[in-house]
């Protein structure tokens, strides 16, 4: 039985990663995961320098859910290659980094710096809803995706894969412009913008007023944008939006997404990915599928 | 440092010691056996409609029996839950959380808690080792703060007036000319704004446990930081986690 899948050239031993900013760079996560059992660690987002993130509160619960602006606060990607590399090299998993900026300079600043470092793949946030200035500003017109993932492409040394907002009228639209930059491979979705009202204080949940939602609640949205997506490109999709369980990483891949990607659920279920992975060989076994390739996709 | 777990506990017992205030025994010897005063622990509801662990206090350890209480208040769908729950009903819990206090380097100590911030400091009056005088601060209802009496003398405070001095926790301590070389706190953050400033006004440290909202409860997700006078050797810009680096904080640490 196969459960190895490639993306752009890159050999995942499963086709289960972890969301970007709900792991961290999996230290803390790994004394309830065994980071060996993932295809990839997908980390927080890292920029060229320090980010402080938004005030408190930066989440709040909601019905099959949370929003958060945690407003990618990171270290700086001076102590993320020092620091978080080398942890993540003691395991045998592939290392996807997460890049965040404020202007194109910002993001061709941290993937030259990553271009000689032992990464796998690069995966570029234009879709953040929490950061006024860059991030989503990049996300959100055709033009600007095209091109940010052009420029990002010139001196990227590994695969890039552009995460993409469903703040959007048409993440098809915004898909395809990633796949004429030269975009490797697409992560989808990043979070539903919304927002929550404390009714006893009279005010927002959350210090940032809105906040992207995630979670269970999202997952249906989620798999029909992977869906339309997966029709329209010819570049391998990582899906993800509300995974909690197998069946959920299922859906994905049926609707045409090569891996997937778990984040909330780890809030819920620290070791939710590998139970994920299990899951999916479980499927497997019991449904005689001998390769996870032949399910990509396979519901049109 | 202590491993965290994540376990299923057995619920022991479950009393309702106050309006909204909760008490349960969970049955979780590793969890137990880790624990410290100050520490937390992540509860989960089972429930993905309700998905984020609540982070609640260990109000007493019971290593031999292998036992920890919390004391709670019902505030939303969460807490309801555990409210409900009944002798051996079980629960998923994560811990121990966070660092505790430091029980050591000081003579004379005021213990401080407001309102639900007043669980941990039973378990840490108990194990503190030094002269202690106690302070609880409530809006009106009292609980709670017999089981305080064996451990030091305990001055009250109540917004109304119905107990003790009337006003909050510093109120009490002026009243009754309490002086320390240490003040360890739990309560609501304005109440630890207002120690923090008379900790610095009388020159005295002062350990304060804090609270934020918390989505992971193990320092990955970067939810519940406050804002730290220095830079954090960990997230390398002027924040800390609160569920990872703190609860518990020197007030001179923090900003408020």
């Amino acid at each position: 039985m196969n459960l190895k899948v490639t993306i752009a050239g890159v050999e995942w031993k499963n086709p289960v990663t972890t969301a970007s900013g709900t792991f961290g760079s999996g230290a803390e996560y790994s004394e309830f995961v065994d980071l060996n059992k993932l295809g990839a660690v997908t980390t927080k987002g890292v920029a060229n320098v320090p980010w402080p993130g938004n005030p408190t509160p930066r989440i709040a619960e909601t019905y099959g859910g949370m929003l958060n602006a945690i407003g990618l606060q990171n270290p700086g990607v001076d102590v993320f290659v020092k620091r978080d590399i080398p942890m993540l090299r003691q395991y045998d998993t592939n290392i996807i980094v997460n890049v965040c900026g404020k202007t194109t300079e910002d993001y061709i600043a941290v993937v030259e710096r990553l271009a000689n470092e032992d990464v796998d793949m690069l995966e570029i946030n234009i879709s953040c809803p929490n950061v006024k200035e860059g991030g989503i500003a990049f996300g959100q017109d055709p033009k600007a995706v095209e091109a940010i993932t052009a420029e990002v492409k010139k001196y990227a040394k590994q695969p890039v894969i552009m995460k993409l907002s469903p703040n959007v009228t048409s993440i098809v639209e915004m898909a395809k412009a990633a796949e004429a930059g030269g975009a490797d491979a697409l992560s989808m979705i990043n979070t539903l913008t919304g927002m929550k009202i404390d009714i006893k204080k009279r005010c927002f949940a959350l210090a940032n007023k809105t906040g992207g939602m995630s979670g269970p609640a999202v997952k249906p949205v989620a798999v029909r944008m992977v869906y339309q997506t997966a029709q329209a490109v010819k570049i391998p999709i990582i899906g993800m939006g509300g995974i909690c369980t197998a069946e959920d990483a299922l859906e994905f891949i049926m609707a045409g997404a090569t891996a997937v990607s778990v984040g909330t659920a780890n809030f819920y279920q620290p070791d939710a990915t590998i139970k994920v992975a299990e899951g999916i060989e479980a499927y497997m076994k019991e449904y005689g599928i001998e390769d996870i390739n032949s399910l990509i996709g396979c519901v049109k | 440092m202590a491993q965290k777990v994540k376990n299923i506990a057995i619920v022991q017992k479950n009393e309702r010691i106050g309006t909204d205030i909760y008490s349960i025994w969970l049955k979780d010897e590793q969890i137990a056996a880790n624990a410290k005063p100050g520490q937390f622990v992540s509860v989960y509801t089972g429930e993905a409609d309700k998905l984020l662990p609540r982070p609640i206090s260990i109000c007493e350890i019971d290593k031999e029996n292998g036992l920890l209480r919390l004391v709670f208040r019902v505030v939303g769908a969460g807490t309801r839950l555990f409210a409900a729950l009944a002798e051996g009903d079980t629960v998923e819990v994560m811990g121990p959380l966070g660092n505790g206090f430091c029980l050591e380097g000081f003579k004379k100590a005021i213990l401080i808690g407001g309102g639900i911030g007043i669980p941990p400091m039973l378990e840490l009056a108990k194990q503190l080792d030094c002269e202690k005088q106690i302070v609880l601060g409530y809006r009106d209802e009292l609980f709670l703060n017999e089981e305080f009496e064996p451990y030091g003398r305990v001055y009250l405070s109540t917004e109304d007036g119905s107990a003790g001095t009337k006003g909050n926790v510093i109120d009490a301590i002026r009243a009754n000319d309490l002086d320390c070389d240490m003040i360890l706190a739990c309560g609501p953050t304005p109440m630890l704004r207002g120690i923090k400033a008379y900790a610095e006004e009388k020159g005295i440290r002062a350990q304060i446990s804090m609270e934020e909202k918390m989505a992971c409860g193990i320092g990955a997700c970067l939810a519940c930081v406050c804002k730290s006078r220095e830079k954090d050797h960990h997230t390398n810009v002027n924040n800390k986690r609160i569920c990872k680096d703190g609860p518990v904080f020197y007030a001179d640490e923090v900003e408020l």
